[in-house]
């Protein structure tokens, strides 16, 4: 081995402490990236092949009944492959073990077996036999949440009439990764699932023979989506169409790629900050070496080392450490991408996972946080070839400074010469001060920016949850009825207000930018569920006009005042221009609302509702849950305390967890910040410290003048973090809303709190390791040796 | 004869590397008087300067006792020690050590805004003939200069001893002269009592006493009947 190279060798030992604070951040930005992007691909990955194994359509459509003749026509049309008919309804289910009703989505199942399209794949028992009628599927959730086995059964309430029905399969299904019952926010597995049964029964039940009520289509490839759609539509208009969609606004798809979203944001952020960070350390460090070696290296010149030997070898101790850095970051990354990927299959319900691993990831990942230790070494490094041999050995010119205005204000309120010592540190080196209190600050933002998540999740939960939704259940009934069954619901046991709603689907259009939603109609003076402005005060509806959500004005293109081109998919189907009378946030789903008395007139109906708010005496619930398991027209029954519960506990399953390793992540930055500015502070300074211990400083005054700095430092740097995580929420909310959530920028005073107190925890913890140091510091070599 | 304020008795001190053990001081007993300016002369390792910094309170002897007043050193731990130098010593080191980013004026502030009975830094900066030059950071001051900062930020806490180690090793002899005469005035006027060590023989004319170091031991102690000023000390 070459003598320089042993030299790095030891010194790279000799910096173990540094360099390992600094490899910790690196390895940090390596397994993130590792992680993030290994996630991704892997879920990306299994969900593609799910999707093909299993024939995820690509366009969905339902009508009130269609005949099955129908389908030829629709096959006809340019680009479809394969057109599925088939029956989809809701029923409420009387589930052993659960008072309250359930309710699940009731699929039919061709005669010929498995479904060609969307087909739930089994993952124990059998798929029900042809000519059983009984025989059941459901989805693997809905069984799991309630314990089925083999062989239970459920009774189903099929358009009024009680069937019992018996389970002989669990499956999974591409449709229903994510799944929400009707008029629900969040799923509830235990309350609503999915069940595939014999197709005969379920037309039979509900008068569809020899018809359909709703088509999947699988397209070829490069067909032109919207063009199949509106020849879909023109088919299925005559038999009360509600308008095709495709993927993008199929809930469970759109649920998954949201998630995937917010996987690629995070893998987007995260990495390079901790890159930034490591590369500004890495300068730290060898900047430091080679001010300490300049007689070093003027030696090595003088002896006839070239310039680039000697560049080569620092650069090689800033590769030690990206090395050291990315071989742990790999590791980790490793280990923790299967364990995440295989907790998200669960999370989603994938039937398996396809764990892939990208060698790309780890040649990226490796690349980056080398390259990111080399950068931040270059500019020290090249100060080294700019050396002569002879102003390398001979001691740097002393430095200077100079008293300023701010010396004289400073003296003014009769400082100790110790804080004047720290004050003129910093402004000597303003570049460094800098510097430290970035590199602090990005920790703190890294806490804020990803626990305020938390805080929003609050926000929504006390705003849809205890602002607008007041109603404390909410019947969907199974079409449309009179206003006049309101009445009939005051009569259901415990039922103590009644509001009712009406939602109809529609198309919203401006130019070429439209959206499929359902409108909902609500009679003036409801008080349970309230349309509220941002100030949480209660929106009025207008007597002509409709009521957007923030979101989906934006995807509109509209605002307040502009005239919405409304294409109404039921009755007359008559397109209509509304005035936008207000815009409203709301956090989950997309939301229209109108006056239910000018929606009925739009559809020259008598006000109609498919959905009933109530409140209820809580001493009545289990008659009332009878009750709704016998009463024709019902389709479902959500219970909002349980939806809260749900969230609440979706919330708590991932705050313990995510706090620690964030405030873990943010404390090995603030370490691998504050000690690399320590040590290189003390190396410094050590003799000027030691003098002071020899004219009787005490080792505490002594610690003050280079811990003092730095959590002066620190104290700058937490409010700064505030604002710079602020920023990065802001980033994350724009990244992250999708039209099934919009999440709210709100940071709770507690987050800001706590991401400072972690900071100045782990600043003061990296401090006091070296102020062991401090302690023990060579008085006597002071009184001799020159630096 | 004056009361001795230092007092020493068979001070040794071992410095033990595991493998061989090197004697600094091998039983040393040696007085200091009050008011006395006194010279330790010695080739290097004859340990000279291993004494001063025992009596400085900056490192422990292994064996013996040391005496300061009626306080002994020898029986204090680290946090006394420094009370001890921080009350009673001041320093002057062969390098100076002042503070860079502190003025000449805020370097002796440094030392009187911890000491329980100061003199105002103009003073001491008066003392050693820097008046126009308090405001200046030391990369601003020439070395004699920057010494003589050194010399009133030790005096400047009223110090009852100080130390110097090699106090012009690093000055020529002209600048040299003008430290030493700092230290001479600081001895007259206020009678503080001066060790002062040095490789410099010609330094010895103007000290009470001469102290001659060797192999760890007292070889020799001088009088002078008669000492010189520092310019007349011929270098």
């Amino acid at each position: 081995m070459k003598v320089l190279d042993r030299k790095m060798l030891r010194d790279f030992v000799r910096l173990w402490a540094q360099s390992l604070a600094i490899a910790l951040v690196l390895g940090c930005g390596v397994a993130s990236f590792v992680l993030s992007y290994g996630v991704k691909l892997s879920l990306t990955e299994t969900q593609s092949t799910f999707y093909e194994r299993n024939r995820f359509a690509d366009i969905w459509a339902s009508a009130t009944r269609a005949p099955n003749s129908l389908i030829t026509q629709i096959e006809r049309i340019k680009g479809v492959v394969i057109a599925e008919p088939r029956i989809s309804q809701f029923a409420i289910l009387d589930v052993e073990g659960l008072s309250e009703p359930a309710a699940a989505k009731m699929i039919a199942l061709p005669k010929s077996g498995n479904s060609v399209l969307n087909m739930p794949s089994v993952t124990l028992g059998r798929m029900p036999s042809p000519n059983r009628t009984d025989e059941i599927l459901v989805s693997e959730n809905f069984a799991t949440s309630n314990g089925f086995a083999l062989g239970d059964t459920v009774v189903a309430t099929l358009n009024g009439q009680k069937r019992v029905l018996r389970i002989v399969g669990t499956a999974l299904s591409p449709e229903f990764i994510y799944l929400l019952g009707p008029g629900s926010m969040m799923p509830d597995d235990r309350r609503f699932g999915v069940i595939w049964m014999d197709r005969d029964t379920l037309a039979a039940a509900f008068d569809l023979e020899g018809a359909f009520n709703e088509v999947t289509l699988k397209l070829a490839l490069g067909a032109n989506e919207n063009k199949v759609k509106d020849a879909l539509e023109t088919l299925l208009a005559p038999y009360g169409g509600t308008g095709p969609y495709g993927r993008t606004a199929q809930t469970s798809h759109v649920f998954l790629d949201a998630e995937l979203d917010q996987l690629d944001t995070m893998s987007r952020i995260l990495p390079p900050l901790f890159f930034i960070i490591s590369a500004f350390l890495v300068n730290m460090v060898i900047g430091r070496l080679i001010a300490l070696e300049r007689e070093q290296i003027g030696l090595f010149k003088a002896v006839g080392y070239t310039n680039s030997q000697v560049a080569w070898h620092y650069v090689k101790i800033a590769i030690g450490i990206g090395v050291f850095g990315t071989v742990m970051g790999w590791g980790v990354g490793a280990w923790a991408g299967h364990g995440l990927s295989k907790l998200y299959a669960q999370f989603f319900h994938f039937p398996y996972l396809i764990y892939v691993t990208s060698p790309n990831t780890y040649i990226l990942s490796g690349a980056a946080g080398i390259a990111a230790a080399i950068l931040g070494a270059l500019q020290s490094v090249l100060r080294t070839t700019k050396l002569s041999p002879a102003v390398a050995m001979s001691p740097p010119a002393p430095v200077r400074f100079r008293q300023n205005l701010f010396d004289k204000f400073v003296h003014m309120l009769g400082a100790r010469q110790t804080v004047m010592m720290i004050l003129r540190s910093i402004t000597r080196w303003p570049m460094r001060a800098a510097l430290t209190v970035l590199g602090v600050s990005l920790s703190g933002a890294i806490l804020i920016s990803t626990l305020f998540m938390f805080d929003a999740l609050d926000e929504i939960l006390d705003t849809s949850f205890f602002q607008a939704n007041r109603q404390q259940a909410t019947i969907t009934l199974t079409g449309n009825k009179p206003y006049a069954i309101l009445e009939d619901a005051l009569n259901l046991p415990g039922v103590m207000r009644s509001e009712g709603l009406r939602s109809v689907p529609a198309r919203l259009r401006n130019g070429h930018l439209e959206k499929l939603i359902g409108i909902e109609g609500r009679a003036p003076g409801m008080d349970l569920s309230r349309v509220l402005n941002a100030e949480n005060g209660a929106v009025v509806l207008p007597d002509k006009g409709i009521i957007l959500s923030g979101t989906l004005a934006e995807s509109l293109g509209v605002t307040v005042g502009d005239m919405l081109e409304i294409e109404v998919l039921e009755g007359q189907r008559e397109t209509y221009f509304v005035p936008i009378t207000a815009i409203i946030e709301q956090y989950f789903g997309l939301g229209a609302y109108m006056n239910l008395g000018y929606l009925s007139a739009l559809l020259q109906q008598a006000p109609q509702v498919n959905a009933i708010n109530i409140s209820l005496d809580e001493n009545q619930l289990d008659a009332l849950y009878d009750a709704v398991k016998d009463t024709p027209g019902i389709a479902g029954l959500v219970l909002w305390k349980q939806i809260r519960q749900s969230f609440n506990d979706t919330i708590a399953e991932n705050s313990g967890m995510t706090t620690t390793i964030y405030a873990l992540v943010a404390s090995l930055i603030v370490v691998g910040v504050v000690y690399n500015s320590a040590r290189i502070q003390l190396s410094e300074r050590a003799r000027e410290l030691a003098s002071l211990r020899i004219l009787g400083f005490t080792k505490g005054e002594v610690s003050f003048i280079l811990l003092g700095e730095l959590m002066l430092l620190t104290l700058i740097a937490i409010p700064l973090g505030f604002v710079i995580g602020r920023f990065f929420a802001f980033l994350i909310v724009s990244g992250f809303s999708s039209d099934l959530y919009t999440i709210p920028l709100v940071i709770n005073n507690a987050t800001y709190g706590f991401s400072g107190v972690v900071v100045f925890v782990a600043s003061l913890a990296s401090a006091l390791l070296v102020r062991r140091r401090i302690n023990r510091l060579d008085l006597i070599s002071v009184m001799k040796t020159r630096e | 004869m004056r009361e001795p304020i230092f007092h020493t008795e068979k001070v040794t001190k071992v410095y033990d590397t595991g493998e061989v053990k090197v004697f600094a001081l091998r039983g040393v007993d040696l007085d200091l008087f009050e008011g006395e300016m006194t010279v330790l002369l010695g080739a290097s390792g004859s340990g000279k300067s291993t004494l001063l910094n025992i009596l400085g309170g900056l490192d422990h002897a292994t064996e013996g006792r040391v005496f300061f007043k009626d306080m002994e050193l020898t029986a204090m731990n680290d946090r006394e020690l420094t009370a001890y130098r921080r009350n009673h010593v001041g320093f002057v080191f062969q390098f100076y050590n002042l503070v860079p980013s502190l003025t000449a004026r805020e370097n002796v502030a440094l030392v009187t805004e911890i000491s329980p009975d100061p003199m105002r830094p103009e003073m001491a900066l008066e003392l050693v003939g820097l008046t126009n030059r308090m405001d200046h950071f030391p990369a601003e001051l020439s070395g004699g200069e920057q010494q003589r900062v050194a010399i009133a930020r030790a005096i400047a806490k009223r110090p009852e001893v100080l130390f110097c180690d090699e106090p012009t090793g690093a000055l020529d002899s002209k600048t040299g002269v003008q430290v030493l005469e700092a230290l001479d005035q600081v001895n007259r006027e206020l009678g503080t009592t001066t060790a002062v060590i040095t490789h410099n023989a010609d330094i010895r004319k103007m000290a009470h006493r001469v102290i001659f170091f060797a192999d760890g031991q007292i070889s020799e102690v001088r009088v002078n009947e008669t000492r010189l000023k520092p310019h007349e000390i011929d270098w």
